[in-house]
Formats: structure tokens, sequence, C-alpha cells
């Protein structure tokens, strides 16, 4: 191993050693001191625009921005004297005049970049006369609002949607006072190539671009006793919702989660996880059809909104090879409004279906028509992790101090496999165990797949040895990455059979969704907390879900079973492009239904 | 004369080709992309970025449409509105200024009965301010779809240059 | 001394500027053939020798750019040519494009062998897209007699071709980085450094990015026998320098002067002086991101030591406006302002909120509604702006302001009724 040079500075004359190559504002960190700064991200490239970060270095006649600056050896850094008080307060006055300012009514209140930049440097109004932009915010999704008169133009959304999702449906434009954050011709979201993964609500500084809040809607149908208001929560919430309340990243909080959620009134606080379980019968069966009976392979994942979003407006070619299988969050509506609802001897209607999800997609599936029968949906409100915290907090409640609980029965049990869909190579993990059982009808000798098990920004292939016949499988995070994937699957570069993709970084416990902050550091913590939960649960395999088995044996009889098609199979539809380039492009003609093919 | 084009929302065979074309000539090449939007708006009759073609150009290059969008939006010699045949380009910068280019754009809104950023009914003629376009030794000066007409310190020398276009 | 002088501009009208032949018959291409025979090393000594500092406006020494640009280790470089003359009053640049296109190209292949770089770009700036078809047709004639293309004149292994490329109206596009952002198809806003484009330009590529000018003065310089060029100008400032001079004076135009020549020769012997019946207000520097030179400083020596030592501008762009008292020094400080406003790409804060409020300042000012809390906060984003900007642009959209204040202080003082207010 080359050893790295090591560099010695000081900072404010406290003497730092740190490798070469570093940033000032990393050695800074090193020692505690953390330099002001809102472009700067740890995960994202450096950008170095919002010249909040400015320092002085001995030497130097200007000043330099901490986040873009490397150090050198005898460095003098100073970052608290009265020429960087006055450029950064001076910067901060400059932004905060550009940004209306209505924070008691803003979604990221008291969880704010700038509103603590604010507080730390004890500025209530800039110095300047208001020049914040006049345009309301743009609710034109059922996933994202934009508030352009907030947006402090960091960059950071147009880096994530460009870099780790390899989208760019969000670019800057124009230029000086007019350059703004934008879509392509300033259209709506979902008219762009947008997926609505969220990605961009999670790094966003401010309350520029923020999920659509359901919350009230929630809180209305509670206070409706007409309703039977029904909650199921995703795998990856559990791990998550505690960095809300001050936990530790990867806190698990599912008692107490049920509780806050049962002492809000949730009639039926049921688990994801069931469904998840469920989600594997269905599509570890289509797996082995489709490889038995000759099917379109590799077989997709399609659990992910943002991934399945993304397929049909950039790939509607993979159509075919995505698993029919319905979410888990669209099969436990389905299941919810029919099954459990004849169960109960409860008029449909008058369900009301809740969700918490990691995810903003989710928000969209759930509008989906075909998730829905007899006029209406089977999910009717998504919340976010993020809008949960929020409702916790109404209630008054601190999920730290309550005591635990159970999930509610039947819908209410799920396996550890269903636990470790929340985590990149989870659904291909709990897909394994469950068709290698199924497929060889002999018990696994081993059940951890460590081999599948994804990182956060990568892609992973494996070859599975299915006693005897192997198995090809990717597995990948975050949607430039699934690019990449499809361009190998595409060129013949590889020959998968089964492939799980998640839009998001590190899957659904690095969702658009997830509480503020979360960054990769996070998400590595919360999939430990994941499979350390699958480690510490009994049932570990979704087919020996005692609760599974009941409900094939009263209501579905088996996978892939005609009812099983009816409601826990779905379909999907290339979008169409905002113009017609099917005349002019061959690629565009393949997918005209034939009666418009020349 | 046939009537004036009006904004182009559609995707027409005729836009296609002009759009190919372009990038033809540009090799394809989506690093030239800053020149194949200026060659596309010069033959546009509007001398500007329809909506549908930056679609389609964006299609062809392999580049996502916010990338058309920005650089349309960045560059001052970029538009995604339509223009008039003739766009009378005043200098507004400091050079051109002081050598009293604000009578000359007042001449002009005056002949043509024209506000800045206005286009005549009959869609050919709209004065625009622009920065230094360098022809500062000949100011105060106008630029019309890269000619420069340059002394257009009086009214006669300014209804000769409107006389010479078209 | 003489006023003017004939070095870079020695071709000007001699040669028919759309025809290689031409440019041969008046013994065009024999600098390549020199250059061709000397190593990269000996090039850039050259330069350095003769003192050239850049003419882009940020003197970098040229002879030590091109030495930094050639130890590189890359199996790819490229070399650009910045003709993206957006300095408002500077036309320098256009003369040398429209009347001797050979020349630069020559320079740009030296370049091009010197550095080791395979590839060359002009970048010019869309405001002279008359001149296009002139220059596409010069480097079309120099691939046909072989100056590009590969093998070049015999040489095994030098294989360089020139590309032009036009900007679209963007003074930021000056801005090295910006420049090579615009060349790959993006908007042109700086980028981030490190990595400097030396090491990571245009299409991730090692870049030399050359002014017209310094690159026009190459062959010229490698054919000066006789030490000409370091005959001009003061010996701690050898040589000459391309002038644009403009504004409110009888004969605007560009010149050819050794420095050291004063600005008072320049405006009032070269320029012909401040047009009949008026007197002299202000002189700018360098463009619009230059200083203001009062009429004090009329003596003072056009060479980079002795601007700077006037707090003025050193060379810059080599733009001279001449204002007359026709102009308030307010009024002219809004019309660079609204430039900035105009120019300013958006991306740093500084840039992009600074000059707004710095242009209502100005208006207040220009009212005469201001006060004394006004002018501090004025000056206050003005500093700013100038030390935390990302980029050369912000960082001298002030310039003229700041010094106006030195200047000018009278122009800003604050009517007595609205102070006590």
């Amino acid at each position: 191993m080359s050893e790295t040079k090591m560099i010695h500075l000081t900072i404010n004359h406290m003497p730092v050693e740190v490798p070469a190559g570093t940033r000032i504002i990393e050695a800074a960190q090193s020692i505690g001191i953390d330099i002001p700064h809102l472009c700067y991200h740890p995960d994202q490239s450096i950008k170095a625009h919002c010249r909040m970060c400015m320092v002085e270095v001995t030497g130097q006649r200007k000043l330099l921005a901490a986040c873009s600056t490397l150090v050198w050896e005898g460095m003098e850094v100073v970052t608290d004297s009265k020429r960087v008080y006055d450029a950064q307060v001076g910067v901060l006055d400059l932004i905060l005049a550009d940004h209306r300012q209505d924070c008691l009514a803003c979604a990221r209140n008291n969880n704010c970049d700038l509103q603590n930049l604010c507080r730390r440097f004890n500025r209530l109004k800039p110095d300047l006369p208001d020049v914040s932009s006049q345009e309301r915010p743009r609710l034109d999704n059922p996933s994202i609002v934009r508030d352009p008169s907030k947006c402090v133009k960091c960059g950071r959304c147009v880096k994530v949607c460009s870099e780790v999702q390899g989208i760019g449906a969000l670019s800057f434009t124009g230029r000086s006072a007019d350059c703004k954050v934008t879509t392509a011709f300033d259209l709506p979201m979902n008219e762009t190539d947008c997926v609505l993964c969220g990605q961009c609500t999670l790094v966003c500084p401010v309350g520029a671009l923020t999920e659509v809040d359901h919350t009230s809607h929630v809180r209305h149908a509670l206070h409706d006793s007409n309703k039977h208001v029904v909650v199921q929560i995703a795998p990856s919430v559990r791990v998550a919702l505690g960095d809300d309340f001050g936990l530790e990243p990867g806190a698990l909080v599912t008692g107490k989660m049920v509780t806050a959620l049962k002492m809000m009134g949730f009639e039926k606080v049921f688990d994801t996880n069931f469904t998840a379980d469920l989600t594997i019968m269905e599509e570890g069966s289509e797996l082995l059809e489709r490889i038995q009976k000759g099917g379109r392979l590799p077989m997709i994942t399609s659990c992910s909104p943002g991934w399945v979003n993304f397929m049909e407006k950039h790939h509607p070619e993979l159509i075919g090879n995505l698993s029919t299988a319905k979410s888990p969050q669209g099969m436990f509506g389905a299941v919810l409004k029919t099954y459990y609802a004849q169960r109960m001897g409860w008029d449909p209607k008058d369900i009301f279906s809740v969700s918490v999800m990691p995810c903003t997609a989710k928000k969209f599936e759930a509008t989906r028509p075909e998730l829905g029968r007899d006029g209406y949906q089977d999910v009717d409100v998504v919340l976010t992790t993020r809008e949960l915290a929020k409702l916790i907090r109404y209630e008054g409640l601190n999920p730290v101090n309550l005591p635990e609980s159970d999930f509610d029965s039947p819908l209410g049990t799920g396996s550890g496999a269903g636990a470790i869909f929340g985590a990149t190579g989870g659904v291909m993990e709990a897909a394994l165990r469950t068709a290698y059982e199924l497929y060889t009808k002999k018990e696994l000798p081993r059940l951890e797949f460590e081999e599948v098990r994804g990182e956060v920004g990568g892609i992973k292939e494996a070859t599975i040895d299915l006693d005897g016949t192997p198995l090809k499988v990717a597995v990948v995070n975050g949607l430039k990455n699934a690019e990449e994937v499809i361009r190998r699957i595409q060129s013949g570069e590889a020959d998968y059979l089964f492939v799980e993709i998640m839009a998001c970084p590190g899957g659904c416990i690095g969702g658009g969704g997830q509480p503020i902050g979360t960054n990769n550091e996070k998400r590595k913590a919360r999939i430990k907390a994941l499979y350390d939960l699958d480690k510490s649960l009994p049932l570990r395999k979704s087919h020996e879900n005692p609760d599974i088995q009941t409900i094939y044996q009263e209501f579905f009889d088996h996978p892939l079973s005609h009812k099983a098609h009816e409601l826990l199979h779905t379909e999907y539809f290339p979008r169409p492009k905002r113009y017609d380039f099917s005349p002019y492009i061959e690629k565009y003609r393949k997918f005209l239904p034939d009666s418009a093919k020349k | 004369m046939k009537p004036f084009a009006q904004k182009l929302n559609e995707l027409t065979p005729e836009l296609v080709a002009l759009v190919d074309d372009v990038i033809a000539r540009h090799n394809g090449d989506p690093t030239q992309l800053v020149g194949i939007l200026l060659d596309l708006e010069a033959g546009v009759e509007r001398h500007y970025i329809p909506e549908p073609a930056a679609y389609y150009l964006a299609e062809r290059l392999s580049i996502p449409p916010t990338q058309v969008y920005d650089v349309i939006s960045f560059y001052t010699a970029l538009h995604d509105q339509p223009r008039a045949k003739y766009t009378l380009q005043v200098c507004d910068s400091a050079p051109c200024r002081v050598k009293d280019s604000d009578a000359l754009c007042e001449t002009l809104k005056r002949l043509l009965n024209l506000e800045v950023g206005e286009v005549t009914y009959d869609g050919r003629f709209s004065i625009e301010k622009v920065p230094c376009f360098g022809a500062c030794d000949v100011s105060p000066a106008v630029r019309v779809n890269g000619v420069v007409y340059g002394h257009l310190d009086s009214e006669e020398r300014i209804m000769d240059m409107l006389r010479q276009l078209d | 001394m003489s006023k003017t002088v004939s070095f870079i501009t020695r071709n000007f009208g001699k040669y028919n500027p759309s025809s290689l032949a031409s440019y041969e018959f008046i013994g065009g291409f024999t600098a390549l053939r020199k250059a061709l025979d000397m190593d990269g090393d000996a090039i850039a000594q050259l330069l350095a020798d003769n003192g050239v500092q850049g003419r882009g406006g940020a003197a970098y020494d040229m002879g030590r750019k091109w030495s930094q640009a050639r130890a590189v280790q890359a199996p790819h470089k490229c070399v650009v040519c910045n003709a993206d003359e957006g300095e408002p009053g500077t036309f320098k640049d256009r003369e040398l494009l429209s009347k001797d296109p050979f020349q630069l190209l020559e320079g740009m292949i030296i370049a091009g062998w010197a550095v080791g770089a395979d590839n060359g770009y002009i970048y010019m700036r869309e405001e002279y897209s008359h001149l296009r078809p002139q220059l596409l047709s010069a480097i079309e004639q120099c691939e046909k007699a072989g100056y590009l293309g590969e093998n070049i004149l015999g040489h095994e292994g030098f294989h360089y071709h020139i590309h032009l490329y036009s900007g679209a109206g963007a003074y930021v596009c000056g801005e090295g980085s910006a420049l090579c952002e615009s060349l790959e198809g993006h908007s042109g806003r700086p980028r981030m450094k490190p990595p400097f484009i030396k090491q990571c330009g245009a299409f991730h590529l090692p870049t030399c990015v050359n002014n017209v000018e310094s690159l026009s003065l190459v062959p010229p310089l490698l054919l000066d026998k006789d030490g000409f060029y370091k005959s001009q100008g003061t010996p701690d400032c050898p040589g000459t320098k391309l002038i644009s001079v403009c504004g409110n004076v009888k004969n605007p135009g560009v010149f050819e002067v050794p420095f050291g020549i004063t600005l008072r020769e320049i405006i009032y012997d070269l320029a012909g002086g401040i047009e009949d019946g008026h007197q002299l207000q202000l002189v700018q520097l360098g463009g619009a991101s230059g200083r203001l030179a009062s009429p004090a400083q009329l003596d003072t020596q056009y060479t980079y030591k002795g601007m700077k030592g006037a707090d003025l501008t050193a060379i810059g762009s080599g733009a001279i406006l001449v204002v007359d008292e026709r102009t308030s020094v307010i009024g002219f400080l809004r019309m660079t302002q609204q430039f900035f406003s105009h120019e300013s790409c958006g991306q740093c804060t500084p840039c992009r909120e600074g000059n707004r409020h710095i242009a209502r300042f100005l208006d207040k000012i220009a009212a005469g509604t201001h006060t004394e809390e006004d002018i501090k906060l004025m000056e206050k984003y003005a500093n700013i702006m100038s030390t935390a900007s990302m980029c050369g642009l912000g960082e001298t959209a002030q310039s003229a302001l700041l010094s106006a204040m030195k200047r000018f202080p009278e122009v800003f003082a604050v009517k007595k009724e609205v102070a006590v207010r």
C-alpha cells in the first residue's frame, strides 16, 4: 500500500495533520470546526458556488473558498477574522435578500440550513432590500413542490439529478439575477424527464424543493368517524425515522413508531413487510416461470416507483422485462381493500388507506389508475418518513419515550426477507431465498447471500448456484448506474437472468422521502440496521411466513393464480414524449401500436 | 407576401429537416451545441429556437433537453421566443452610450413606432439592446443579422440604414 | 520615441487575407518552418526572453505558460485561442482576425508544436460572425497546403488540426474555464478550481489558452532577428501593444504602440484629442472591468508597472475608453454596472446578488436620494464581490466603482437634507 503524504497546517492556530488532497473544510471538520456552508455536500462533487465558506489564508490576497481549496504544507487558515466574518455575513445577507422568508409556513422550518446559519450569525434580517422572486410555489405533480422564491441556487439538486440519477431534469438556466434552477422550458416536473424520486428534496438546504404535504388529508381522515383509517409502514422507515428525533443513524424504532401511530388513532397499523413477502412469492414464482417457460429475460424488479417511472419514460423497450408483480405498497393496498375488507366485513369505500414510505415517487405510484378498482384507489394517501415525523410532532409525541407495540395481525407479520427490501440487494436476496427453495425443493444451506448485498451507489454482479444451475444476477442502485446496467444488457455484454434496480442510492433506506440530512454515511448505517434486524428474526424466508401461507390458502390459492394476477400484478405503459418523434426516429416507431405504423 | 410565420408549436417535417441538416453540418457532435443552435436560429425565419426543435435536437444528440434550454437561456445570441426578421441590435455598452446611442435608440423607436423588445405587426422589425459588439470605432452602431451599421448619429443615416434592409 | 509602430500589424494591408498564396508571397509560414527546427522549450524561452506577457487581461508570463503546458504529460493536449474579445471598447482582436488571419493560424500551429498539442480551437465571439467565412476558408487552405493535418511539413508525428467554435454572446466566456464549458456545448459558467485548465480544460484535456494577440505575436517574434521587439518600449516593459481607443475622441481606432507611451500621447496624438468643444472627464482602461483614470493621471506611462503604480488596471485588454463631460461619472458607472448585471453568469452568490444591489445603490445616487449608510453598504458589497467571487468577472466587476470612489469622491456626496432625515 502506498503511503499517503500527510500535510501539516494550522487552522485558527491549531495544528492539523491531514492527508494530501484534503480540502480546508474537511480539515477543519477533523478538529471540530464547522465552517459555514450551503452548497457543499459531503456526497457531491465540489461546486464552490455559495461562497459562504470563505476563509482567510495567510499570504493570500483574496479570501479562499474552504470547500474547494486543497490544503498545502504550512498553510495557515483563519476562519474567524473580521475579514472572514464580514464576508460571510455579507454573503449570508445577499442570499437572504433573495430568499422569500416565510419561515413559519415553510416545510423546512426548524430544519433549514439557511435558518441555522442565520441563528449562528444572529441575523434576523439582511441590511439589503428584499429582491426575492415573486413566483408562487409550483404544485404540478403528486410528489414534489418547487418553490423558486426560496431557492438559494446552491446547485445541490442539479448535481444529484445529473450525477447520481443521470437524468438532469433540473438545471441552472439563465444568468445573473435571472439565474434559476428549473426544468427544460420551465415545464411542470411530471412533463419532463423527472422520475419524481425526490433525491432533490433530500439535498435541498432550504424549502425550495419539498415533498407534497399530505399530512392534513390524513388528519381529516383520522377525524372522520365513518372511516376505517389503516396504515402500512415500509421496511426502511423504521431505521430512518429515529434520525428526526435525534437518535443515532440506523436506530430501529419499529415498536415505538407503531405505538405512536396507534395513539394517533389509526384503527390498524400494518407492516408493508408482509406484502414484501407476498411480492417475493409472486415475483420469485414469476422468475422461475420465465426461466422455465422461456419468458422475457432478464426479469427486472418493479418495486421502486422511481425506477418504474424512469423505465416508462426513458426505456419503454424494457416494459416486457419488468416483473408484473406490483410493489409491496401496491399489493398491500389491493389486499387491504379486498381480502381484508371481506374478512372484516368493511365496505372498501369506507377504508382510508395510508402508507408511510421513504419515497416521493410512491405518492405518484398511488395515483396510478391501474392500482385501484371500482372507482377507488388502493392507497389513498402516501406519507413520507418526513411527514410521519411531522404528524408525530403535531401529536406532541416523542417516539423516543414511547413504549413498544406490535403490528396488528394478520397483515402485520413480515419475515426478515421482507425487512431487507429496504436495502439495496435486499429484494434480490429475499427472492433468492425463496426461489432457491421453490426451485430445488431443498433447504438453503446458507441464508445470507452476501454477494448480492449492494453498495451505496454501486453495481454488483454475481452468479448464484441454484444447486447446480447458475443464476446470473445484478443489483444496482441509483439511476445513473441503472443506465449502465441497461447498456450492458442491451449491448449483450451481460446475460443476467434477474436484475434488481432501485432508483435511490442505497435503496429505499436512502429514498427521497427520508429525513433531511440523509447522506451516504447514514445510508450505510441503515443498511446495516436492516440486515441486523433480519438476522435477529426467527422468520427469515418469505414463503415460511405463516400469514402468507394463510392468505394463499384462504384467498389467492397459489402464486400467479388467476386471482393473484388480477390483484397482485399490474402493467406498465410507455410515457408519451412531449413531441411525437415516431415519424422521424426509428426507435420511437417500434413502440407505436400496429395500426399507427405506416 | 406570404403571411409571416408565427410561433412554431409542432414538430413539422420542415423543422425536422432543418435540424437534421444543421446537425449534419456539425457532424452530429454534441459539443458543438452552441454553434448548432446559432445555425438553427439563423435558419428559422423569426430567428429563434422553437421548443419542438429543441426537444428533437436533444433527442438526436442524446443530451437532456434541460441542457439545450439552459444554453438557450444563458447566451444572449440565442432565443426561445420568436423575434423579427430584422432585429435591430443597439449597442447598450458604455463605448456607444457615451456617443449617445440612447438618442439612436429613441430615433429607431420613433421611426418604427416600436418599444424595445416588441416586434412590428408584420414581424419584420424589432429593437433589442445588446452589450458591446466591438464596433466602438464606428459608434453609435446597430447590428442586424450579423451586419454592423456604424456612425448612426443622425436621422438621415438611420433612415439610410433602414432602407438598406429588405 | 515614435508614437506608433508596426510589428504585430506589419502585414496589415500587405496581403489579401483570404488568400494563403498571398500570405506565403509576403513570407508567411517562414516562422513556422523556423519553429519546427527548434524545440518547444527554446520557443518558450524566446517568449520569456522577450518578456512577453499574455494579452488576455491576466498578463500571465507567456513563456512560462507554454513551458508549463509543455511539461504536462498527456497523450492529448489542446491549444485554445481566446477570440471572445468581450470587454466593451476592445476591438483589436477584430483587426487581427480580419486583416491577418493567417498570422494567427501560424501562431496557433507554432503553439501546438511548442506545447505538444494535437488540436487547436479558436473560440470566436458570435459578434464577429461576419469574420467566420474568411477564417474557415483560411483553415481549409492551410489544411490543403499541409500546414495543418498529419505530419505537418513533413515532421513525422506532428499532427495538428484547428477548429473554429463560436460563442453566442456571453462576456463570461472570456474566462478560461467558462470558455472550456462553452466549447463542450454547455453554458459558460466558470468551473471550480482546482483542477486548473492547464491540467484539465477543454474536453478534460490539458489546455493552453492564449489570446488572439498573444498568438499573433509569435510569428513576428520568431523572425525578429535584430531584436526590434525588445528595442521597443521601456527596459522593464519591452515591446509593443495593440490598443483600441474609443469614446469621445476625434479619431477612434486600433493602434500599435510601444510600451511606455503616455495616456496623454495616446489620447491627444494618436486619437486626435477630445471632440471639439468638450473636456476630458475620465478614461476607463481595459474595458468594463477596468479602473477609471482621472484627467490628472494622463501622464502615466502605459506599461504594466506604470499603470499598476498609478493604481490603474494594468493594460488588461488594451481598451482605452475616453469620456467627456457630457456623461456624468455616476451615469458612466451605471452603464458599466448595467453591463455586469447583464453579464454575470449568476453562479456564485456575491456576483449574482451583488451586482443587482449595487445597481440599486447607483440608481439612488443618480436620483440624489442616497444616504451615508447606502454609500457604506455599496462599498462593503463591492469589496465582498471583489474578494469572494468565484472568478475574475465578479472580482473585477466593481473596479470602476471602487476606483471612482477614490478619484471622484465628490460625486458620491450625500445631499444634506437627505442625510438629516
